[in-house]
């Protein structure tokens, strides 16, 4: 570099060293996608290149005391941009950082590097996250899922199927003695799970600790009737850490098998509950709440594949991540990446699934991936298919809207996936052949019968909003 | 009341056939089978006795059948469950497990209630059958 690099004032960031088309990315480095969309004039490499500098050790001009620092390691290192396909101005610009950069074991640190700065950068129009490949080095000073799919699955004494869901609705309003009435009767109908809903947390119509109270009775009565393990996810997201430690401590005290927190309450309070679930043996299940104010337009923002990422490392159990059939966003390839991302071992570069990077998870346990939103029975050999067997189907309406009740309703949804993992492991067809297999089990369970002719026909059909961009054409389910 | 462990609790009880269908399956996978029974059908019970050592290096259903009738034949009463287990890395653990006998009778459990202070309640999870000793829980001989 030669000594202009060091006048004072303003230059291209390309030239201050974080442009580097012949840097070959170490296998330690922390690798980003980022889609850039920059202003008009702007090359797509000085955009890269002004994103590698803003997410590392760049200002705005050039400073003297980076002569202090052997600069070129803690600089962020954009090596390759491409333009997107079927874009116009959009580009995806790589970037290597090493790792160096990093605290260990710390997602707001990781996240105050790569998304703290730059999103807000006059020199882009729009910016987005799409994905990061975390090397070994650095997953390995994650504690990661609380449990795992593994674990979660010998704790429960459950296998060869999905688990079953449903939060409780209405989600507001219901008096703490009403709530654990819909808990006991789901669970004994037939579910594994119940669930708080995101915005459940302490409010003057139902305070937490009654609500714990009613709800583990729920729970006992349910095991006592079906003579399995049962669990409700009591949201114990609260206002401080403090309160969050009371509730998930009285939960589990009164012996719940699962707490939940939603993603609101900050990374740092996440990583916290996840070794609070460890020490304690009580799962830990996650909301999303928020994340599509933030993971849903496809030019800017953060994709969920990067926040699944992120909350493996961080230690959660359970995440939502999409149902591809029911009410909310979710094109079926990017959901499959999603799952990808949360549930294997070694997850493949894939840019029909939006997948940038190969990622290695090194033996980390996978959260299990839940699918919730506007889901019932009549769906449920698209959901085996898309989903597959370590996920939690979530069906809330669909078990508490039942004509015969909240137990059948979730007799109903029971019925259908254990007729569906049957007929599957038989060799049957069962994605084509789904609705024949449905009615053929609700020749045996009039619950089922009864779902089917209310829910059978219910579909959301809308384009997704983001989908990713490759060759082959995005399908709609 | 029927419990409800296992996958296919909720569906009519498997036939021999419908049974060897799901056996060809885990075997396809490449996971073997094993036989396991208990009278103490506690959720938490874990461990029911072993029908011998998991089949590995067996790959045909009618083999895992024989044992599963075999176990039948001397445990009539009690209930019997097939495992399939996955030795993959990454997985090592049961893959697929399933009730394929059950008593005829099956009388539940007790829900035991001990309250504390502040309106907690401490549950205890009573399954009726153990009140007698293992060997005389259910069946004709009660």
């Amino acid at each position: 570099m030669g000594s202009g690099r060091w006048s004072a004032g303003v230059i291209p960031y390309a030239e201050m060293g974080y442009w580097r088309p012949d840097y070959e990315p170490k296998d330690s480095d922390v690798l980003a996608a980022f889609r850039i969309t920059p202003q008009p004039g702007v090359p797509p490499e000085e955009a890269g290149a002004a994103v590698a500098g803003e997410s590392s050790t760049a200002t705005w001009t050039v400073v003297w005391t980076d002569r202090l620092t052997s600069y070129e390691n803690y600089q962020g290192k954009c090596y390759k941009v491409e333009p997107v396909p079927g874009q116009e101005n959009q580009f995806i610009a790589y970037i290597a950082y090493d790792l160096d950069l990093f605290e260990e074991g710390s997602i707001a640190n990781l996240t105050s590097s790569i998304i703290g700065n730059v999103f807000g950068f006059k020199a882009l129009k729009a910016l987005r996250l799409e994905d990061m490949r975390i090397p070994p080095h650095y997953v390995k000073t994650f504690q990661g899922p609380a449990h795992g799919i593994v674990m979660e699955r010998e704790y429960l004494g459950k296998f060869g199927r999905p688990l079953l869901g449903a939060t409780v609705k209405p989600k507001l309003g219901l008096s703490a003695r009403n709530y654990g009435r819909v808990v006991y009767e789901a669970l004994r109908g037939g579910l594994d799970f119940t669930k708080d809903d995101e915005n459940i947390n302490s409010q003057p119509f139902m305070r937490w600790r009654d609500r714990f109270l009613y709800c583990m009775e729920g729970v006992n009565r349910a095991q006592a009737a079906t003579g399995e393990v049962k669990g409700h996810y009591l949201n114990v997201t609260a206002a401080t850490m403090e309160d969050m430690y009371e509730r998930a401590e009285f939960a589990k005290e009164l012996g719940s098998v699962v707490v939940m927190i939603d993603l609101t309450i900050g990374y740092t309070a996440i990583q916290s509950m996840a070794k609070w679930a460890r020490r304690n043996g009580v799962l830990l299940h996650l909301h999303r709440a928020g994340h599509s104010t933030y993971t849903r337009q496809k030019s800017h923002g953060v994709n969920f594949r990067v926040i699944a990422k992120w909350m493996r490392l961080a230690g959660v159990d359970h995440i939502h991540a999409g149902t591809v059939v029911g009410k909310l966003e979710g094109d079926p390839n990017s959901v499959r990446g999603y799952y990808d991302t949360l549930r294997l071992d070694k997850v493949e570069a894939d840019p029909v699934k939006g997948l940038y990077f190969d990622q290695e998870w090194a033996s980390m346990p996978g959260t299990m991936p839940v699918a919730s939103g506007g889901i019932h029975a009549g769906q449920m050999h698209q959901l085996l298919h898309y989903l597959g067997e370590d996920s939690i189907l979530q069906f809330g309406g669909g078990t508490i809207g039942h004509p015969m009740g909240i137990a059948a309703g979730a007799t109903a949804n029971r019925v259908a996936l254990e007729a569906m993992i049957k007929a599957r492991n038989e060799g049957r067809d069962y994605l084509a052949e789904g609705p024949e297999i449905l009615r053929a089990a609700a020749k045996h369970s009039r619950e089922l019968d009864i779902a089917l002719s209310t829910w059978g026909d219910i579909t959301f059909t809308y384009e997704s909003t983001d989908t990713p961009d490759v060759v082959e054409t995005p399908v709609s389910v | 009341m029927r419990i409800t462990q296992g996958t296919f609790s909720y569906l009519p009880d498997l036939t021999d056939e419908d049974i060897a269908k799901q056996v060809a399956y885990a075997l396809d996978q490449g996971w073997p089978c094993s036989v396991e029974f208990t009278d103490d059908p506690h959720p938490r019970n874990s461990y029911w006795e072993m029908w011998g050592l998991p089949m590995f290096d067996l790959a045909d259903p009618a083999g895992v059948l024989y044992e599963i009738n075999e176990c039948r034949k001397a445990y009539p009463d009690r209930y019997i469950r097939l495992n399939a287990y996955d030795a993959r890395y990454g997985r090592q653990t049961t893959a697929l497990s399933f009730i394929v006998q059950r008593p005829a009778d099956e009388p539940g459990f007790r829900l035991d209630r001990t309250e504390t202070s502040d309106r907690r309640v401490r549950y205890t999870l009573h399954p009726y059958a153990l009140d007698r000793p293992e060997g005389d829980r259910y069946g004709a001989g009660r």
